[in-house]
């Protein structure tokens, strides 16, 4: 005979919870921490080594750096001055989760700094899904990518606590419209953050530092 | 891609169910998914047929219930079905809208015997 059995669970909650976890252990620890997300190539290593440059030391910072493969992008925060800087290979995934950021916390002693980055994997689509107990979430778009890209990846845009838009010195070469993409962002994300930026040119950044430095207090 | 853990975590929740209820062999999985998630059902099909294996799962068929999105005007009130084109208001073209439904994704129930 069958019998229905009423669930009524968030299947994402095994992650979700973990989450947690992971916050609580670094907020105990006093550090403010960001999960950097962006499409491959969007610039996400290129900030952190602009940010690190640009923070000179005044805070100490850790990076993990989520790939699929390679240390290539751990390797260019250590080189940018990161004090200590974790590759995860995800070996496949196309996201970090909650449990893969747990493991690389372990091989930090959090006490030892100010801020922590987490570089997740590049995707607009999967990292959205997985919270990894971060304070906050930061979506880099670039403007190559298009205008249209809130439009087609809203639950990325919708998530994030503030909004990059990284290589405005391309501005003059590409079509992007300004107002359009920023008005596909305000439906969703009502008065989020936004750093219009370029890692090329330093222009915008000071008001982005700014914004971090101002958190990690 | 990320469906193979998402899969994972779906049998692991309808065992330990099941295993609650006694049951012998699960034969349906209610799973409501919002328009606005993103999973894809076709995926999520293809890794539980490789991971339900040698379960009392084994032979469960999988339901996805569909819920469409639907926001809310945050300045007129209106509710709307976002289109891929645009995502203001139909009704008096703000924006600023807050998501009533469509992020769902959860094991609604289980049919065991
Ligand atoms: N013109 C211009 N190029 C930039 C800018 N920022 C980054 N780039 C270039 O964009 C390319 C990708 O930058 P990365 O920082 O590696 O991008 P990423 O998002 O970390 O890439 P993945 O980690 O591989 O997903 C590099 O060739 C950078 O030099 C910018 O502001 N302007
Ligand atoms: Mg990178
Ligand atoms: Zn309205």
């Amino acid at each position: 005979m069958t019998q229905r059995v009423s669930i009524v669970e968030n299947i994402l909650n095994a992650n979700d919870r973990l989450a947690e976890e992971n916050r609580t252990r670094i907020q105990s620890a006093g550090v403010f921490s960001i999960n950097i997300m962006a499409s491959p190539g969007a610039g996400k290593t290129s900030l952190i080594e602009q940010t690190l440059s640009r923070l000179n030391g005044k805070l100490r910072v850790a990076t993990i750096d989520g790939d699929i493969a390679t240390s290539i992008d751990a390797d260019r925060a250590a080189a940018a001055g990161a004090q200590a800087a974790i590759q995860i290979n995800t070996g496949g995934d196309c996201h970090l989760d909650a449990v893969m950021l747990h493991g690389a916390l372990e091989q930090l002693d959090l006490t030892l700094f100010d801020l922590l980055i987490v570089e997740n994997v590049g995707n607009l689509v999967c990292p959205a899904s997985f919270k990894l107990g971060t304070h906050k979430s930061v979506l880099v778009a670039s403007v190559p990518e298009g205008d249209d890209k809130p439009y087609k990846y809203p639950g990325m845009y919708r998530g994030v606590d503030a909004l990059v838009i990284n290589k405005i010195d391309l501005l003059p070469y590409v079509t992007f419209r300004m107002d359009y993409f920023e008005r596909g962002v305000q439906v969703l994300n009502p008065g989020v953050s936004t750093f219009p930026l370029s890692c090329r040119t330093g222009e915008g950044l000071d008001a982005w530092v700014d914004w971090l430095t101002d958190n990690a207090k | 891609m990320h469906e193979l853990p998402i899969t994972e975590s779906l049998l692991k929740i309808a065992l330990q169910h099941a295993e609650k209820a006694n049951a012998r062999r699960i034969t349906d999985l209610h799973i409501v998914m919002g328009e606005l998630a993103t999973m894809v059902d076709d995926s999520i099909q293809f890794y539980w047929e490789i991971i339900a294996k040698d379960t009392i799962a084994e032979k469960a068929i999988l339901h996805f219930r569909r819920v469409p999105a639907e926001l809310q005007c945050m300045t007129c009130f209106e509710k709307y079905h976002p289109t891929d084109k645009e995502l203001v208001c139909p009704n008096c073209h703000s924006v600023g809208a807050k998501i009533i439904k469509g992020e769902e994704f959860s094991l609604d129930a289980i049919d065991v015997e």
